[in-house]
């Protein structure tokens, strides 16, 4: 029997998703592109730079591209410490795109790395602001605890640095914090290949962000949908409990301990 | 330690011979190196490289794409004064070219600045000559508060200044830097800025690094390419903006590679760099820093900006004059340099659009003037 996604929402800050892949906006080579990618992939959950957000111009503002149904998740992108990422999630909340916020901190313009010490700061103070707060983090166990003690609703562990495309580098890392924490696990970042989203579903993760993968993809509207399927079938072999590996051949007779049964 | 350390460690040494040396299995071994490193670089900047466009263009597309997506930046320059108390024999604002000199006053500087918004611009490039007790720190700061509501993001290209001086830009709302070195070769250095402050080879050197000090969010440098051995001046550009970007991780680093241009002096360029040699530049400089910003002004030709868009450019300018109040219209100042690309705003962002990129205005949120944190 199909599994049926209506049964297995994913709720975060208290709002209940019932896709599990969020997509992005920048990269693209036209933002006309955005609702279709949105409708392919079966997202409610966008995100975007406010940095990018221009309010004041009527077109040509990637906002008016966002079809009405996505939530927003505004990142903080472009914020070099705390400081900064706690004004940009003000101004985006003032600037009336809701309550959530994406943290992302990065002081390395280099690799675009996330400051964990800085990012855990601004989660502690936009929690306690009331927002809904997603912090883009390494995949460590340490910082991951750090962001839910300070209110982190989920917590966006990098699979690969940022718009690398390389897959699920941290596989082992995500693997511990799906043990270890309590909120949801959004694999953000490094996911270059629909197989690649659908591992980390299956492995656990509650959902995936892909957006370089999408906006850079020969035909983006496809690739969407692709990703769509894959969070979806990864999710459903995640419920399914596959079954164990096992290593060495097949168990069919158990050489050691088969004269028990036969006593 | 500075920059000039780096540029010191080279001394003696035969860049353009060393670049001669290498050969095609050269270039091919470092075009698959996840990571170059200067001596790749100068590989992929040798005339054996010249044979391997091709396969360059297809690493840097792919890294353009990955890094930056499908999109171009766009800024346009407003001329804030042309007086200048330098002499550098390449430009025609020097000083003792016979030129009208005006500088715009805080009501002109308002009417370029509706001008410009007029065009959907978001980012702009204040530029003045080099005579600081004109157009000095205090009065480019001024411009930037007048300006600061209509761009969200406000450069300067101006003279080399100290640290409290850009510190001073930044609280006026400036947040990126734009500094030449023109050359990197310090006695060609010399004799092309005969007279005026930007005679310091090391001051002017140093500036950049001052800016990520001061805390500027994007510093952008480069050389006047033509003046010295192109393949020097582009070697020494890479290895200015890979040092900034290692020492100064939480600044954006940006290269333009400008070539020179007819103005209204005398001077002529000394290697001569063809569409050719600057398509090189730009990949290889694309494949040694993936991530560093590239800017490609109006002083290149429409068709050629246009096929440069998907080999690495980050920034474009568009909407161009070079003249002090020539956005307005309510001038006749000669400009600094003539244009080859004199399309509109609109007309540029048909252009990128063409290429399958999207044009981008915004992309800066200025941070002040919101409530204190508490952090
Ligand atoms: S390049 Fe700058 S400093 Fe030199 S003459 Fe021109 S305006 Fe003056």
């Amino acid at each position: 029997m199909e599994h049926d996604n209506n049964n297995d929402p994913l709720v975060i800050g208290g709002s209940v998703l019932q896709s599990r892949l969020f997509v992005g906006t920048g990269k693209y080579g036209s933002d006309a592109v955005i609702p279709e990618v949105c409708r392919a992939s079966g997202s409610q959950v966008i995100t975007v730079a406010l940095r990018r957000v221009d309010m004041r111009a009527a077109t040509g503002n990637v906002m008016q591209h966002i079809p009405k149904h996505m939530r927003l998740l505004p990142n903080t992108s472009g914020a070099r410490d705390a400081e900064e990422a706690v004004r940009i999630a003000r101004l985006a909340r003032a600037a009336g795109c809701g309550n959530w916020i994406k943290i992302e901190v990065i002081s390395d313009s280099r690799y675009l790395l996330p400051d964990g010490y800085q990012t855990a700061r601004a989660t502690e103070i936009l929690a306690k602001e009331g927002f809904v707060v997603l912090p883009y983090m390494n995949p460590d166990l340490y910082v991951a605890r750090d962001l839910e003690n300070a209110g982190a609703a989920a917590v966006m562990p990098l699979g690969a640095p940022i718009g690398t495309n390389r897959g699920l580098r941290t596989k082992e890392m995500i693997g511990i914090l799906i043990e270890e924490i309590g909120v949801p696990i959004v694999v953000d970042a490094g996911i270059g290949r629909p197989s690649e989203a659908c591992e980390a579903m299956e492995m656990g993760a509650d959902a995936c962000l892909v957006n370089t993968a999408i906006a850079t993809a020969g035909d983006p509207v496809a690739m969407a949908m692709a990703f769509g399927a894959a969070v979806r079938a990864g999710r459903q072999a995640f419920l399914a409990k596959a079954g164990p590996v096992l290593c060495g051949g097949a168990d069919a007779s158990s050489p050691l301990t088969g004269f028990l049964g036969e006593a | 330690m500075s920059f000039l350390r780096v540029v010191q460690g080279y001394e003696g040494a035969d860049i353009p011979g060393a670049a001669q040396a290498v050969t095609e299995a050269d270039v091919r071994r470092a075009l698959e190196k996840p990571v170059l490193g200067p001596d790749e670089y100068l590989t992929l900047l040798s005339p054996a490289a010249a044979g391997l466009l091709e396969a360059m263009a297809q690493r840097a597309n792919a890294l353009s794409v990955q890094h930056f997506g499908r999109t171009i930046q766009l800024f346009t320059p407003l001329y804030l004064s042309n007086h200048c108390t330098n002499q550098c024999v390449y430009c025609g604002f020097n000083a003792r070219n016979d030129i009208a000199r005006t500088m715009l006053d805080e009501e002109g500087i308002l009417r370029e600045g509706e001008a410009i918004a007029a065009s959907g611009l978001k980012q702009l490039l204040l530029l003045t000559g080099d005579a600081p007790r004109r157009a000095s720190a205090e009065y480019i700061g001024q411009a930037a508060r007048t300006l600061r509501d209509f761009f969200p993001s406000l450069g300067v290209e101006v003279f080399a200044m100290r640290e409290e001086e850009y510190a001073h830009l930044l609280r006026c709302g400036v947040d990126s830097l734009t500094l030449f070195q023109e050359t990197y070769n310090r006695s060609l250095y010399a004799a092309l800025h005969p007279a005026g402050p930007k005679r310091d080879y090391t001051f002017r050197l140093d500036a950049p690094e001052r800016g990520c000090r001061a805390g500027m969010r994007l510093v952008n440098v480069g050389a006047l390419l033509g003046l010295d051995d192109w393949r020097r001046d582009a070697f020494f550009t890479g290895m200015h903006a890979r040092y900034l970007q290692k020492k100064y991780p939480q600044t954006d680093v940006a290269v333009s590679l400008p070539r020179m241009r007819p103005h209204a002096g005398a001077f002529q360029p000394a290697s001569l760099v063809g569409d050719r040699e600057l398509v090189q530049i730009l990949l290889a400089l694309r494949i040694f820093l993936p991530r560093c910003g590239i800017t490609i002004s109006t002083r290149e030709p429409a068709v050629l900006r246009d096929h440069l868009i998907p080999l690495g450019v980050t920034r474009m300018s568009a909407g161009v004059s070079t003249a002090v109040g020539g956005h307005a219209g309510e001038t006749e100042s000669v400009g600094q340099f003539e244009i080859s690309d004199p399309r509109s705003v609109e007309e540029v962002c048909d252009a990128i659009r063409r290429r399958g990129y999207q044009p981008v205005f915004k992309d800066w949120e200025p941070l002040d003037g919101v409530c204190a944190v508490a952090v």
